[in-house]
């Protein structure tokens, strides 16, 4: 049994290519990106700003403005169900009941003129019959699942009475409220203090156990990614450059550009960061207007060769589960 | 690379020994500020022609009156209310008064009225929003509360004062066309230059607390440095805008004047007058009215783009 | 009031010598309402702080956002007036200097930001930006003399000498910190307050100004106050850590005793919070329960004891003071250290 046994894959995205058309010429945002997550798993995904992280997820949930975005390429496999063709209407129902997102900054992505009962209770109406008293009766559950006190009390509160990390447990009650299958967390912790992150990170992890969803956890944070996921895709300028489970992502980093970040970042857990010098990644990432040929890291990689200007090096597995795009 | 010094941390060029780097980053040398904006102004097609344009009119007023020296007041009742001809390239008034050389004369005044009345509100305006925004307390309260009064106003009931009191105490010392036009310009100047203020106001007081702005204050530049290198600049693009209105706005008012009688005497004519007198006709000499109307619209529409294409030269952000 | 604590060299054969030396400092906001615009409440954003910084060091200030540590860095440099409190640089205090000392005062100690984008004036060329404070103290004679100094910043940063005569917005985030840097660098200071200069750049870009900064630390002697809320970065570059929290120290530590045997309850859970970059790693998390309370009407007696997991009910009424539990390891807590 447990060698015939393959995870069940929600959600498959292969060789998407996301693009936007601008005043300046055609920005490729995201490039190219494979990246498939299973049932009830967290999977990380890193990178620089701007290096497509929010294109991605925003591209899952076809939440890109057409125009100027436009998919170029790939698949994006919802249960084996390409979404890219779905209607509008089919589109709407799996955003309300099988995948879920929340975003970056909390503090923009609720609405300030309702309260936060209401906002919920939207939510909740929109795939179970209710009548409007039950629906915010369910809002204050979701929002004691998500621990905020007084929740009776505080669902007839607007958004601007919650502090930021109120705010985004609030997001996550909401996102939550439909029992989605997947969920989609923006750097859901990027405009938190660490203190409230832990919290924030707390929680996810307890709704997941709860409910049982899959995770899709953007950040750039390393540290968020080793604690809280199972596997970890890289992405550098709009590409996937290394997909690995979390350990060998750390024991044993193939990629030059995942080198260069785990060990650019000092550590509290080491005595000997005071006297070593952090090691850095000369350079800057490259624009997405014009990406250089060949791999796109080149310019900053201290292995570089001539043949990695000349093709785009492929993803290539090089252990169970671990695939790199690297000429080495 | 761990380890590399600082300054190869810059990925793009070779490093150089200091003294070439030098020489080199000098031969490089930057143009002007002024001759950079000239440069970005250049680009900009409307604001392009919106300058030619203008040009072409300031040159008409100025320079057509000698090659075209009719007299504004000869009264030809034979002629009157005819369309173009040769006789008259812009047809005749009620009057039989020759239209090309009354817009010629007409253009010079509301052109002056325009920019003259624009430069007074600008200049009040960024004052006393400069002063407001960069105190506080009770200067900032008191300017705020000025503002707000001149605002509440009444216009017409003021200016009638205004008039009645000053007309005759200027006429005699400006003669009556001087007299009225620093009224006038004066007038309009102190009803306009609120709006102006507040804006300033408003950017300084965001600007003020920017960290380019304290970064100076840290290095110890003066009040007067703060606003002149580093506020003023970056409040300056809403102000051109307003200011490209103003001037739209004091050639339509003047005109507004003279229809009260508080303006220019009846017989002297203004874009704006002309426009007045010519609206009766409408259905018979359609023309009497079209060439004013055509000109106030072409200087403000060419102002307006010129104050577009002035504001994205000063702002370096912009790419042109 | 408390008599402040004299803060003995903490680093073993350390310099000795003290640059800057805070005491009480405090620095409360009005908040206006109402219709007359008059003053209804007040934000202790600075709540009493002392510390000092010895000539060569790095004193980390961390804390969570809104804490009070950019207002102290402002404090120091009188870029706000504190409201009382004495800071003494070189044994002159800064609270009390007129202009003209102030004006001295600014090619001693200057500041770099944390947000790379507003802190260049995007109307002004680089070379104009670097050049400015050689205008301000007549430190260039000609004008010749000016760019050769702004060329010789530009390379100590590891930019290009024909950067100057490009626009800020034609720079990376990485780019501009270093030319924040190379502002500060123009008048030869000696104390720079480095107000979260990292917090606002990619990793990987973070890892190249941090390294940067020590070098720069090196080759001038500088002495930082280097603000920031990651931890882990605070430590890196830090000689000591002061932790703050709402608008009080409430331990001050030599950088790798504070990370090994944090003493104060806040210090512990913050430390426990940092996310270790090693799944290999697992700890024993210590949650902190609710928010930041809100500064207006902190709690009374000891600020963190709404949200302490050891407090006892006299933490509510006596104001724990910052005192010496080890050499160099201050704490101000009733129950530990
Ligand atoms: N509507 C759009 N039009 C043009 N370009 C866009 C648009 N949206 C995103 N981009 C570009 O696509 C690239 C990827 O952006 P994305 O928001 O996915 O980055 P990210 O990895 O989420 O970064 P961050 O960590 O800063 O959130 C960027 O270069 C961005 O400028
Ligand atoms: N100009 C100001 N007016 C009113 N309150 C302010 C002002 N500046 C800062 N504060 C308040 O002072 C407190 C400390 O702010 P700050 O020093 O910026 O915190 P930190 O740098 O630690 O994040 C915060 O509560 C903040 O809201
Ligand atoms: S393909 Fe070449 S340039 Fe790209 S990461 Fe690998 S070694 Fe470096
Ligand atoms: S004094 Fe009391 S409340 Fe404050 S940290 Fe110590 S134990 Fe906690
Ligand atoms: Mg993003
Ligand atoms: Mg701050």
């Amino acid at each position: 049994m447990p060698d015939t046994f393959v995870p069940d894959t929600l959600l498959d995205i292969r060789g998407l290519k996301t693009w936007f058309k601008t005043e300046d010429g055609m920005v490729r945002a995201v490039d190219g990106v494979d990246l498939h997550i299973d049932r009830g798993e967290t999977v990380g995904v890193v990178g620089e700003s701007g290096c497509g992280k929010t294109v991605t997820a925003r591209s899952v949930l076809k939440l890109i403005d057409m125009p100027p975005g436009r998919f170029e390429a790939g698949q994006i496999l919802w249960q084996g169900r390409d979404l890219i063709p779905l209607e509008q209407a089919e589109m709407n129902r799996i955003r309300a009941r099988e995948i879920a997102i929340i975003f970056q900054e909390p503090m923009t992505s609720l609405n300030p003129v309702y309260t936060v009962g209401d906002q919920i209770a939207e939510v909740i109406a929109l795939h179970q019959k209710l009548s409007p008293r039950q629906a915010m009766a369910g809002a204050a559950e979701m929002l004691r699942l998500v621990n905020i006190p007084n929740p009776q009390k505080r669902v007839h509160d607007y958004p601007h009475q919650f502090s930021g990390g109120m705010r985004q447990r609030v997001m996550i009650a909401m996102a939550l409220s439909c029992q989605p299958k997947l969920l989609i967390a923006d750097e859901p912790t990027t405009a938190l203090d660490v203190t409230i992150q832990a919290q924030i990170l707390e929680l996810m992890q307890e709704m997941k156990e709860k409910f049982g969803m899959a995770i899709m956890l953007i950040t750039h944070a390393m540290g968020v990614v080793a604690e809280t996921c199972q596997r970890v895709t890289v992405m550098y300028a709009g590409k996937v450059v290394e997909e690995a489970p979390v350990e060998a992502l750390f024991s044993d980093p193939r990629h030059p550009y995942t080198q260069g970040l785990i060990r650019s970042i000092p550590r509290i857990d080491r005595a000997v960061s005071r006297q070593a010098r952090l090691e850095s990644i000369q350079g800057t990432v490259p624009s997405l207007l014009n990406p250089p040929a060949g791999c796109r890291f080149a310019a900053r990689c201290k292995y570089a060769m001539d043949i990695c200007t000349q093709g785009i090096p492929p993803l290539k597995e090089v252990a169970p589960g671990h695939r790199v795009a690297c000429v080495l | 690379m761990a380890g590399s010094t600082p300054a190869s941390l810059s990925a793009e060029a070779p490093v150089q020994a200091p003294a070439v780097a030098a020489a080199q980053a000098r031969k490089a040398r930057s143009i002007s500020p002024a001759l950079e904006t000239w440069r970005r102004f250049r680009r900009h097609v409307l604001a392009v022609t919106g300058a030619v344009v203008l040009l072409i009119l300031v040159l008409a007023v100025l320079v057509g009156p000698y090659l075209w020296p009719v007299a504004i007041n000869d009264i030809d009742f034979a002629a009157k209310l005819q369309g173009p001809s040769l006789a008259h390239p812009l047809g005749t008034d009620d009057l039989g008064q020759d239209l090309l050389a009354r817009m010629m004369y007409g253009g010079r005044i509301s052109l002056a009225v325009g920019f003259a009345a624009m430069l007074v509100a600008l200049t009040v305006g960024v004052l006393v929003g400069s002063v407001a925004g960069m105190s506080s307390g009770w200067v900032d309260a008191f300017l705020m509360w000025l503002t707000d009064l001149f605002l509440a106003l009444p216009t017409l009931p003021v200016l009638l004062l205004v008039m009645y009191l000053f007309r005759d105490s200027m006429k005699k010392v400006m003669g009556v066309e001087g007299g009225a036009f620093i009224l006038i310009v004066v007038v309009i100047g102190a009803l306009r230059w609120m709006p102006v203020a507040r804006l300033v106001r408003a950017q300084f007081l965001s600007l003020r607390e920017k960290e380019f702005v304290e970064a100076a204050r840290a290095l110890g530049a003066s009040k007067v440095r703060q606003v002149v290198q580093h506020i003023l600049p970056n409040a300056l693009g809403p102000v051109i805008v307003v200011g490209t209105i103003d001037v739209a706005a004091a050639i339509i008012f003047e005109s507004t004047l003279s229809f009260l009688g508080l303006g220019f005497p009846s017989d002297v004519p203004t874009w704006g007058s002309m426009l007045r007198d010519a609206k009766d006709y409408l259905d018979i000499a359609a023309h009497w009215a079209l060439f004013p109307g055509a000109a106030i619209f072409l200087t403000v529409l060419a102002i307006n783009f010129i104050g577009d294409g002035l504001r994205d030269a000063f702002d370096p952000r912009r790419v042109l | 009031m408390n008599a402040p604590p004299i803060v003995a060299p903490i680093v073993p054969g350390a310099p000795a010598e003290e640059l800057l030396k805070v005491r009480d400092l405090r620095k409360r906001f009005a908040i206006k309402g109402g219709i007359l615009s008059r003053t209804v409440d007040q934000v202790h954003a600075v709540d009493g702080v002392s510390f000092e910084i010895g000539k060569g060091e790095t004193l980390g200030l961390v804390g969570e956002s809104g804490c009070g540590k950019s207002t102290t860095g402002r404090c120091i440099l009188r870029l706000i007036e504190p409201s009382s409190g004495e800071v003494w640089f070189q044994g002159n205090d800064v609270t009390k200097m007129d202009h003209g000392a102030l004006q001295a005062l600014r090619r001693d100690m200057q500041i770099i930001f944390q947000d790379p984008y507003a802190s260049l004036n995007p109307r002004l060329k680089v070379g104009a930006i670097i050049g400015e404070a050689l205008t301000i103290h007549k430190l260039a004679p000609t004008q010749k003399a000016m760019e050769d100094r702004v060329v010789q910043l530009l390379e100590t940063v590891g930019l290009q000498p024909d950067h100057m005569h490009r626009f800020p917005h034609e720079f990376s985030g990485g780019q501009r910190q270093r030319i924040g840097i190379a502002r500060a660098l123009a008048v030869e200071p000696k104390l720079i307050v480095c107000d979260e200069p990292v917090s606002a750049l990619d990793v990987s870009i973070q890892a190249q100004v941090i390294n940067l900064l020590e070098d720069l630390q090196e080759q001038f002697g500088l002495t930082y106050l280097f603000i920031a809320h990651d931890l882990s970065v605070v430590e890196h570059i830090s000689t000591r850590v002061a932790v703050m929290y709402l608008g009080r120290v409430v331990e001050i530590a030599p950088s790798r005793e504070l990370y090994d045997n944090p003493l104060h309850p806040y210090t512990e859970a913050l430390l426990s919070a940092v996310p270790i970059p090693d799944p290999t790693v697992k700890r024993k998390r210590i949650m902190l329960q609710g928010d930041v309370p809100n500064p207006i009407r902190p709690p009374s007696g000891c600020h963190f004891h709404t949200r302490c997991p050891i407090a006892k009910p006299d933490c509510a009424q006596r104001v724990p003071e910052l005192r010496e539990s080890k050499p160099g390891h201050w704490v101000s807590c009733h129950y530990r250290g």
